[in-house]
């Protein structure tokens, strides 16, 4: 188990990010399919998508914390992480994968995403966009890691080893082959953006990406 | 108990259980090819049986336990091996749960094993009790489960060698298993831990008192083979930093070394100790028998080299529960069934409980693995329909 420290305010504030997530995502499950969370934390979504959609769902979770309350849940979870843990799990097994806010914390997310494609139908990947301009600014202004709202933690600190941007992202995507089903952005404040905007555009004013991939 | 069939005598005991015993007309029939009959399962229950028989948790001990799982113990006067989690509000709760422990076949707590009356001979088995593996051990508890007609088992949990009979009985009876907790266990057992009962064998088989299995008949003890097998277990079953926090080098009783070979340091005298507590409640053949039993386990090349297929269709909710500290069931070798049953698309829960306690964990005061086990059993209960315990 490699546990990392973690700021106990990025942890609240990415449980906000994917709070805000799970609604949408909820939205694209389909009623009593199979669905994977990986990095599930306490078992919210796994919990809203059975009691809304009747999935028959499974997580991966690393803290002990999160593993024992969606076992109490009447949840399935395995303690472990996405980097080590997934090749483990057979090919087609999940209608869904989803790795909400968590892609940016693996050690190899490309390794990571080809196994999400590999055990299910569809992907549904979220994640901090490190193109926004205020990070941008933050780093040309003050020449330093920008510590901002969504992303608190210091460089020293921050479990987020691997950041990209949107356009990393779509680039990451056509290097493992897969299709882009649909695409939503967010503003800092959770707002969503409409997508008839350039994507250049894009990558300067969202905060956080969904993409929905398929093999 | 009063239901049972009317082929089945059922008494009180001499070991403080309840008692069954099964005619010649029903043989145990073993993976070897020989057959137990007459045979005798000697089992404890905790709480009680709801109207639908729905709440039944089987206790499966590990190699040195036994049924007394949470009452006084009728050998040596100490608490049940599982009494912190087995009880009134306890994780496993007796007010809400029906919990049965047998001891297993070739134990010595009062079912057959070695020790017991060959009906051929009139005197006691020994060596020549034909072998008994883990699926004899469950295929015993079946047919005391019949006999108490219980069909399908709300539970079955273990730790060790108790996990092994959780596996396998997921495997051999996928029916009648609801849910089910292997702790600190395998699929199969490792080179090293067959390493390790190999030494304990020979420190029995190595007491001129053993007498090829039969010191009962001889009137003698293999006391000092039994201890030292207990000894170097024990030592398997703790951790090196349990050890260290737990002795470090302190001395026994003393001031300074001795210069001879006294039990200078504590944990030497805590080890003998161990060694010596232990031959007044087991036997010594059934030691071999049990570790052998465990030796043999391996579900693995029982299904064609594929773990998975052991848990195809399962219907079976399970929690598998590891230790970080475990050397002798390694957290690897509980991944490895997780995996499995991740494959065979089976509904599993994998906790991994951060302890320096050692493979000892499962019996210890450990909060994580009480809420594990309490939130998981709570869970199970409520897709079950079992009504909560009583305020």
């Amino acid at each position: 188990m490699n546990q990392q420290t973690v700021n106990p305010d990025q942890l609240a504030l990415d449980t906000a990010a994917k709070r805000r997530d799970f609604r949408i995502i909820a939205n694209l499950v389909t009623p009593g399919s199979r669905v994977l969370d990986i990095g599930c934390g306490d078992g919210g979504l796994l919990a809203l998508l059975q009691r809304e959609k009747q999935i028959d769902g499974r997580g991966i979770e690393l803290s002990q914390a999160g593993v024992n309350a969606c076992v109490a849940r009447g949840l399935f979870v395995v303690q472990g992480d996405a980097d080590s843990d997934l090749e483990n799990y057979p090919d087609n097994g999940f209608d869904t994968v989803i790795l909400s806010q968590t892609i940016q914390a693996t050690r190899n997310p490309k390794t990571v995403l080809e196994h999400l494609l590999r055990i299910g139908e569809r992907a549904i990947v979220s994640f901090p966009n490190f193109g926004h301009w205020h990070i941008r600014g933050s780093l040309i202004a003050f020449g330093r890691m920008p510590v901002t709202k969504s992303l608190p933690a210091t460089w020293y600190e921050t479990p987020n080893i691997h950041f990209c941007t949107i356009h990393d992202f779509i680039d990451l995507v056509g290097e493992v082959g897969a299709k882009t089903e649909g695409i939503a952005a967010f503003k800092a404040d959770g707002s969503p953006l409409p997508l008839s905007r350039p994507a250049w555009l894009l990558n300067l004013i969202a905060s956080e990406a969904m993409f929905v991939l398929r093999r | 108990m009063n239901d049972g069939p009317d082929n089945v005598a059922l008494k009180a005991g001499e070991f403080d259980s309840e008692v069954i015993h099964f005619p010649d007309t029903q043989p145990l029939v073993l993976d070897s090819g020989g057959e137990i009959a007459p045979l005798t399962i000697a089992y404890k229950t905790y709480g009680s049986l709801n109207a639908a028989r729905s709440n039944a948790i089987l206790v499966c001990h590990a190699l040195t336990g036994d049924q007394h799982v949470a009452n006084t113990h009728p050998v040596t006067g100490k608490e049940g091996w599982w009494s912190l989690m087995v009880g009134p509000d306890k994780p496993i709760d007796t007010d809400r749960y029906f919990v049965i422990c047998a001891n297993v076949i070739g134990g010595c707590m009062g079912s057959t094993g070695p020790a017991s009356i060959d009906p051929a001979t009139g005197k006691p088995y020994g060596l020549d009790l034909p072998l008994i593996t883990v699926r004899d051990m469950v295929r015993a508890q079946a047919m005391l489960l019949d006999a108490l007609e219980i069909e399908t088992l709300f539970c079955v949990t273990g730790g060790s060698m108790g996990g092994m009979q959780v596996l396998e009985w997921v495997a051999t009876y996928p029916d009648r298993v609801f849910s089910a907790i292997p702790i600190a266990t395998a699929a199969r057992h490792s080179a090293q831990n067959i390493a390790f009962h190999e030494v304990g064998r020979q420190a029995v088989m190595a007491d001129p008192e053993w007498r090829n299995g039969r010191y009962q008949t001889e009137g003698t003890n293999p006391r000092k083979g039994l201890a030292v097998a207990r000894m170097a277990a024990h030592i398997t079953y703790l951790s090196e930093s349990a050890l260290h926090r737990k002795f470090g080098r302190s001395l026994q009783d003393r001031d300074a070394l001795t210069f001879g070979f006294d039990a200078d340091f504590q944990i030497e005298s805590y080890l003998r100790y161990q060694g010596m507590s232990f031959v007044d409640r087991f036997d010594a053949n059934s030691y071999l028998y049990l570790t052998r039993a465990m030796d043999y386990f391996d579900l693995v090349a029982d299904h064609d080299g594929v773990l998975a297929n052991a848990f195809m269709g399962s219907k079976t909710r399970f929690c598998v529960v590891s230790f970080t500290s475990d050397w002798l069931f390694p957290t690897e070798g509980n991944r490895d069934i997780v995996h499995a049953l991740n494959a065979a698309g089976a509904h599993v829960s994998f906790v991994e409980i951060d302890t320096d306690k050692g493979h000892d964990s499962f019996l210890l005061d450990v909060p994580e693995l009480m809420a594990t086990m309490s939130g998981f059993l709570s869970a199970c209960g409520r897709a079950r329909g079992l009504a909560e315990a009583a305020p």
